[in-house]
């Protein structure tokens, strides 16, 4: 017996559910998974005005009871009864658009003939005003037969009629299912129904919306379209760049700090070597990146709050449609640019299972932010910063080269798998273009927040553990006293790393690269943390040349150059390799994109050192 | 000459000129895959809705935005050319 009721809220999308779900719960919800399938449960509590706790649940939005995604099919299980992962509702918060009734009364009335009580959040109403349309909430719940409230999510309009309602609809006994609203199958009828309750309900109606015309008269235009998103996106990985460094620079003097009083305060010891050489070192290593992933993040939740990512689709299309995708999967393309985690889980919204496959496949592509920390630290140690024009500067190209040779890997990828592999009808682009809104910081900052969470739990757990582990394998056993070896090469680890020299060898890397690339496979940026491991256990006598110094020292430029390009490709992560096998329900196909990738890296870079070679670099 | 065939000019979403304001005529559905056709429903597009041609992605090819009823949808010319429209007369 559960003892907080739960109630849901349903809807279209677009139809503000979201903003409604985090005004009603604020900071007080939960953000998982439902097993097995690949959907977020978003839920949270409530509390009724009799003091009553309710479970509310965020439902993905669907367009009807016929479910053409994993999203929509969570939706049609849970409210129907039929989902193991989810008790059925006490009651239904029907969230609809204003200004979109015409559209999403349909859904509403399907929902409605399932029987369970129904309260009707009658949404952005203040828009639906602003666009000159004059609505009668009366009237509509007279025709709808259930309480129907008008509510404004983002500003906090209605949410006390809302609860109030809500208590009543609870207490209530659930309904027969109401008769004579058309089959569940009649789209075309409750269409034609839903229109008519639409017209019955408006008092008045103008053409309005010019502003968002205007807006999209530029950001959807041929020419001035793709230039407004090539700004966009500039702006966005110039921000990453620039405004993370003072935060970034206090994060690592805070780490260092944190190594130094240590030093201080502890005598020397096993325990003080695990803690900073170790622990301190490796864990700091990737928090300093935590800025640019926020920053990263920032962008993404204005661009999708804001109405404009599903412009950027529109946009995309074409190009797209070139390799034998959809706009659709520009959007979690654009987010593995974080990381690829939240960009294979946004590829949920694509219908067309080859589709979403695909981008499955080449979102490890894009240059996530786990690959920044290696790319900084090879180029800042091999690649001289000469200016090239004004404000371009050598290393900076460098960079903006592996972005691209990523992407172009991907359109590459992409082009070959929809012809092999994942081979199939060209699927379609239908979207609806949600209206322009103002980003609501709140929603923006709880975004940010969940995101934050989810990466330091991540430094804490994954990173913590493997670094923790090589530090161990690495250090033990000692070489005996006066024998001369290195430590590193005596130790258990160094002596894997021999074996996997044997393999890398060809491409050009060292025991030191061989070394790092088995704990990177927990995460790319591992690598750093590993290398730099490596070199303090290596270099008992000094210990005091940095890590950039040690590389200069030991690298040759083809070998950095092809050990970028490594990273470029290899599917180093475990996390997105757990998320493929989730979204995929199997091994088949992560251990695929594993294969491909692997292969792919090991051509390339392996290409890239004996072009280096010839060329005398 | 055979005026019959340009009496009635055939008329789709894809050369309905931009921002004439039209109605839908017919959808011709056997043209269309069952999800795209399923999909179309439920965003709205149905016979004697009102629509029209808002954007064009890009010269030549591209998907089309239009407005259906209240609401903006994105369509590719595929699908945009199985809906026919006939549009409102000038008045």
């Amino acid at each position: 017996m559960h003892a907080a009721p739960l109630v849901a809220l349903v809807g279209n999308p677009n139809a503000g559910k979201s903003a409604l779900f985090n005004a009603l719960t604020g900071a007080r919800q939960k953000v998982g998974n439902y097993p097995g399938v690949t959907v977020e449960r978003h839920s949270g509590r409530w509390v009724l005005d009799d003091g009553r706790p309710v479970e509310l649940l965020d439902l993905p939005g669907a367009y009807s009871l016929e479910p053409s995604s994993p999203d929509e099919r969570v939706t049609r299980d849970v409210v129907t009864g039929a989902s193991t992962l989810e008790r059925r509702p006490d009651a239904l918060v029907v969230v609809v658009d204003a200004a979109n009734l015409d559209n999403h009364l349909r859904f509403t009335l399907q929902l409605i003939a399932l029987g369970l009580p129904v309260v009707v959040a009658l949404n952005m109403v203040d828009l639906a005003e602003r666009d000159g349309l004059t609505l009668d909430a009366a009237v509509l719940s007279r025709e709808l037969g259930v309480p129907v409230v008008p509510t404004v999510a983002v500003r906090r309009r209605g949410l006390d009629d809302l609860r109030a309602m809500v208590a009543d609809a609870i207490g209530s006994a659930a309904r027969p299912a109401a008769a004579g609203a058309g089959t569940q199958d009649d789209i075309v009828a409750l269409q034609r129904r839903a229109r008519q309750i639409a017209a019955a309900a408006t008092v008045s109606e103008t053409a309005a919306r010019r502003w968002a015309n205007w807006l999209d008269a530029v950001a959807l235009h041929p020419i001035a379209g793709p230039l407004l998103l090539v700004s966009i996106l500039f702006v966005m990985f110039q921000a990453v760049f620039t405004w993370a460094a003072v935060p970034a620079d206090a994060i690592d003097a805070g780490f260092a700090a944190l190594q130094g009083a240590i030093k201080a305060a502890m005598p020397d010891s096993f325990l003080r070597s695990l803690l900073t050489d170790g622990l301190i070192a490796g864990v700091g290593a990737v928090i300093v990146f935590l800025p640019q992933i926020l920053i990263l993040f920032l962008f993404i939740l204005i661009l999708e709050s804001s109405g404009y990512m599903v412009r950027a689709a529109f946009l995309m299309d074409r190009l797209m449609a070139t390799v034998g995708l959809s706009g659709r999967a520009f959007i979690p393309l654009l987010s593995s640019f974080a990381c690829a985690v939240p960009g294979i889980m946004a590829t949920r919204v694509i219908e067309d299972e080859k589709d979403r496959l695909t981008t499955i496949l080449i979102a490890p592509l894009m240059t996530c932010s786990a690959r920044w920390p290696v790319y900084t630290l090879i180029i800042g140690a091999m690649i001289p910063n000469t200016p090239l024009l004004p404000f371009v500067r050598l290393q900076g190209v460098v960079m903006f080269g592996l972005l691209v040779i990523g992407i172009a890997g991907a359109y590459v990828a992409a082009l070959v798998l929809r012809r092999t592999v994942t081979k199939g009808a060209s699927s379609g682009f239908m979207m609806e273009m949600p209206k322009y809104q103002v980003p609501l910081l709140r929603d923006v900052l709880l975004g940010l927040w969940q995101r934050a969470v989810i990466f330091l739990k991540r430094a804490g757990t994954i990173i913590a553990a493997t670094t923790v582990v090589l530090w161990l394998l690495l250090s033990f056993p000692k070489p005996p006293e006066g024998s001369g070896i290195s430590p590193v090469d005596y130790s258990v680890g160094g002596r894997i790393g021999h074996g996997i020299e044997y393999v890398v060898k060809p491409i050009g890397f060292n025991r030191d690269i061989a070394l790092a690339l088995l704990p990177a496979m927990a995460a790319r940026e591992v690598a750093v943390s590993a290398i730099g491991t490596v070199y303090a256990i290596d270099d008992k006598d000094g210990g005091t040349d940095r890590i950039t110094d040690q590389i200069r020292g030991r690298w040759t430029l083809p070998t950095a150059l092809a050990f970028l390009m490594w990273f470029v490709f290899a599917p180093q992560c475990i996390s997105t390799i757990a998320v493929t096998r989730r979204e995929t329900n199997g091994w088949k196909w992560p251990l695929f994109m594993v294969g491909y990738l692997f292969a792919a890296a090991y051509i390339m870079a392996g290409i890239t050192y004996w072009l280096a070679v010839f060329a005398g670099l | 000459m055979d005026m019959s065939r340009t009496v009635v000019p055939a008329l789709d979403l894809v050369s309905l000129p931009r921002r004439q304001r039209a109605t839908v005529a017919a959808i011709d559905w056997t043209r269309l895959a069952l999800p795209e056709a399923r999909r179309l429903r439920e965003l709205g597009f149905d016979e004697g809705v009102p629509v029209e041609v808002l954007h064009r992605a890009s010269l030549g090819s591209g998907p089309i935005a239009c407005r259906i009823g209240r609401m903006t949808v994105a369509l590719r010319r595929a699908v945009a050319g199985a809906v026919h429209v006939a549009p409102a007369t000038a008045d």
